[in-house]
């Protein structure tokens, strides 16, 4: 295996959490909710992730774990910002505090134990082509279904009635309401749908990227998916070159210290957060006649009249 | 489409919707008690009343979007319950709503689509889009997003939207609220032909003349309760008024005496681009307004009056000539520098604008009264004399209000704007620019308002007064000038101003295009 194959699979590997919850958080955000718990919610994923597959034995029962505890997180989200209507922005600074605190309890018991890691899933043949055998046919099931997932998102977003109502709904909930639609319904729908996802996101750090747990193992990246779902301006193609180009900001930089550029270490694991902050303001200097994408509703409470 | 049918026929059978003793309860407030309502099939019926009278409750609630405390609805005689608006449209119920429900990001076809139940496909559901425009006479561009169109265009999406339901009742809340006077005269065609279809209409407005021309039957309501059903063709405007507020409307009339003096505010090639995306730029804009005399600006919402109110407020700087108050250049200068030459301000947006909603009225004083008016001595907030700044408001511009010092988001809207207008007005200011000054605020505080200004000018003061509402430049400017796509159209004397030739400005039309008749002389 050559080193730029390597790179390429450990961009892939290091790309891969940051695209699945991103692509949840899109979802979220799209129907006008701003969940900032990504990173708690991740937390748990990987926390319950890899206590699910130590118990069980089984890396998909692991994953299924992963999902459930940041879905049981993404409730307590829903129940505070949806059915009591309180501050978003509060509730899910709120969220990841409480996530990261609840993940290092239950991880604690599991802290130097391993498990054995997700198989990647080899393709006869295909697998063996040179060169991009490995990396189309040759990775593990979360990689797949991350890409599954973006193009099931476009394909719902732009293609399905369901999609059109979120899509309305993130744009306007004074007007879908009145217009008959199920506001928090929907909401509720696209909160648990974005807790799952960043749930599954966790779970992959234990299960696939390195076999055991450490309490605060996400890192960061819940933030970085969020930063991403603005960076892609909340359309799921962009979404997928967002993460890529964030995964490999991680990788080279470890690529990068490896060949002793006399960078201080510190300021090179620094880099994607500060490609993030720079990124974000390009952005946002960038804006033009189209207008930002944000959907017009996000971050604001709704409460029906009735 | 339903059967042609005369009105006559139609209003010989038994009503299409009743609404027998509608009670709508807010904790102890009504807002509506025992409201009966009748419509039938061929005729336009109108629901009259103030700002807070209930209108919009007793609709809402023929839409199924609240439920009523006590009472019932009757469709085609039968007992109805409506769960929400989809049943209602089910019935064969549409509204138009008065703020659209419309979706800015999305595409015209999107709105339509999420507006109907979704069983016929999205390309069916265009091309039918497309039959149901052409066929009323409503032109629209299924693929452009809501936000690229104009007001009127965006009334012609619910419009169709509402019609491609066939509905049987039709629902329209204010429709001409946002209208140059020619679209209004456009929806009053379409209208004509539905109701000429069978189509029972309940039209929503508190504009009388309007009224009177289009609708068969009126229902009047005041505080919650109906006061009255009568054909408005056999009442007169005051008299609709007169049941409408209870009693008779003080006629708001100018100073004889009024002179003109020097230039107070002037507008000089004011061009800008907008902060916001969605904004509008303004275009080479020149105007002065001279003491003792108030200048109208004229406009359908959107055509730049936000962004013309920001750059004279200081909210948004300019180059430094293109805005002189009291002879100086003042286009650089803060909103407190602009306060400081003598001038105020009343944004259109009462509550996070015009004032912070949570904030007592004494600290509002504070908030556009700290420059110029001696109520801050070192630093220090002078509480008793924003206080009293508070009660001179109070008592000049009766203003009604539960205590002293009650937070702003507490008043009523009309009482909320007297107090605003108001303490502008007390700083006795050399020049005053005012956005709608009256919007959304009921009869008798409007005519206090404009009372006020009037007597403002009186006394040597240059206003501006941005409005949409003709009939208030009508009543109270001096020279009135029409804003369109941020350009600014030639003033002219209030005199000369015609509904006709304002319409025309308002809808684009350049002045030389106003004057078909003089164009016609000079031919022959």
């Amino acid at each position: 295996m050559g080193l730029v194959e390597a790179i390429i699979l450990s961009v892939i590997a290091a790309s891969t959490p940051l695209l699945l919850a991103a692509a949840g958080e899109l979802i979220v955000e799209r129907a006008g909710v701003l969940n900032l718990g990504v990173e708690g919610m991740m937390i748990m994923g990987a926390a319950c992730g890899f206590a699910g597959c130590w118990l069980t034995g089984s890396a998909f029962l692991g994953a299924l774990f992963g999902i459930a505890a940041g879905m049981a997180l993404a409730a307590i989200f829903g129940l505070m910002t949806l059915t009591l209507a309180v501050n978003q922005v509060a509730t899910g600074l709120a969220l990841t505090i409480l996530g990261v605190g609840l993940s290092g309890l239950i991880g604690a018991g599991f802290v130097g134990e391993r498990i054995t890691p997700a198989a990647a899933l080899y393709i006869p043949y295909l697998t063996g082509i040179p060169f991009i055998g490995r990396i189309l046919f040759g990775q593990d099931g979360f990689v797949y279904v991350s890409i599954a997932l973006v193009i099931g998102i476009w394909f719902f977003l732009y293609r399905t009635r369901g999609g059109l109502i979120l899509r309305a709904i993130g744009d306007s909930h004074t007007s879908a309401h009145a217009l008959g639609y199920p506001v928090l319904t929907v909401r509720w729908m696209a909160v648990l749908f974005g807790g799952g996802c960043a749930g599954l996101a966790g779970a992959f750090l234990p299960l696939a990227y390195t076999p055991f747990f450490i309490p605060g193992m996400t890192a960061g990246r819940g933030w970085i998916a969020l930063a991403l779902v603005v960076f892609a301006s909340w359309r799921p193609g962009r979404l997928v070159a967002g993460a890529y180009l964030f995964g490999a900001v991680t990788i080279l930089q470890l690529h990068a210290q490896a060949f002793g550029l006399g960078i201080p270490s510190q300021l090179m694991t620094a880099l994607p957060y500060l490609a993030t902050i720079v990124v974000l303001v390009l952005i946002s200097r960038t804006r033009n006649a189209a207008g930002s994408a944000a959907p017009a509703s996000l971050g604001m409470v709704f409460v029906p009249d009735r | 489409m339903l059967d042609p049918v005369s009105a006559k026929e139609a209003s010989a059978r038994a009503p299409l919707l009743q609404a027998i003793g509608i009670t709508k309860l807010y904790g102890n407030f009504p807002a509506n008690d025992a409201v009966s309502l009748d419509l039938y099939a061929g005729e336009i019926h109108a629901l009259l009343g103030e700002n807070g009278a209930g209108k919009s409750t007793l609709v809402k609630i023929i839409y199924g979007l609240i439920q009523p405390t006590e009472g019932e609805l009757r469709w085609k005689g039968e007992r109805i319950v409506l769960a929400g608006p989809s049943d209602a449209r089910a019935h064969g119920i549409g509204m138009v709503f008065q703020h659209f429900s419309l979706f800015d990001n999305l595409t015209v076809a999107e709105n339509v689509a999420l507006g109907l139940d979704g069983k016929e496909g999205f390309a069916a559901m265009s091309a039918r889009l497309a039959q149901v425009s052409r066929d009323y006479g409503l032109p629209l561009d299924p693929k452009r997003e809501v936000w690229r169109l104009s007001v009127g265009e965006r009334q012609r999406i619910e419009i169709v939207r509402m019609l491609m339901q066939n509905p049987q009742l039709l629902i329209l809340d204010e429709p001409t609220a946002v209208l140059t006077p020619q679209e209004a005269d456009q929806l009053f065609v379409v209208l004509e032909r539905l109701k000429i279809e069978g189509r029972a209409i309940l039209y929503i407005s508190h504009k009388l003349d309007e009224v009177k021309r289009l609708c068969d039957t009126a229902t009047i309501l005041r505080g919650g309760k109906k006061v009255a059903t009568c054909n408005p063709r056999a009442e007169t405007a005051s008299s609709l008024a007169r049941m409408m507020v209870g009693a008779d409307i003080g006629i708001v009339k100018a100073a004889t005496t009024r002179a003109t003096t020097v230039p107070r505010l002037a507008v000089q090639n004011l061009s800008l681009s907008p902060d916001d995306p969605h904004g509008v730029y303004l275009k080479d804009i020149t105007f002065e307004v001279k003491g003792g005399e108030i200048l109208g600006i004229a406009g359908v919402a959107g055509n730049g009056q936000d962004e013309l109110f920001a750059a004279l407020s200081g909210e948004q700087l300019t180059s430094d000539g293109a805005v002189v108050i009291e002879g100086a250049a003042a286009g650089h200068l803060s909103v407190t520098a602009r306060r400081r030459l003598g001038a105020a301000f009343v944004p259109e947006e009462r509550l996070g604008h015009g004032t912070a909603p949570r904030m007592k009225l004494s600290e509002n004083a504070l908030l556009t009264g700290h420059a110029a008016s001696h109520m801050v001595h070192y630093g220090f907030v002078d509480r008793p004399a924003t206080l009293a700044t508070v009660d001179r408001t109070t008592t000049a511009f009766d203003v009604r209000k539960a205590k002293r010092d009650p937070e702003a988001v507490s008043l009523s809207g009309g009482n909320l704007q007297k107090f605003i207008v108001g303490r502008e007005i007390l700083r006795e200011p050399g020049v005053l620019v005012v956005s709608q000054p009256t919007w959304g605020v009921d009869a008798g505080a409007a005519a206090v308002i404009r009372q006020a200004l009037l007597d403002l000018s009186g006394r040597g003061t240059a206003v501006l007064v941005i409005s949409q509402d003709l009939d208030e430049l009508a009543e109270i400017a001096d020279r009135i000038a029409v804003m369109f796509h941020g350009r600014l159209s030639e003033t002219m004397s209030a005199r000369e101003a015609t509904r006709e030739k304002l319409g025309l400005l308002m809808g684009g039309a350049s002045a030389a295009a106003t004057e078909p008749e003089a164009a016609h002389a000079i031919g022959a």
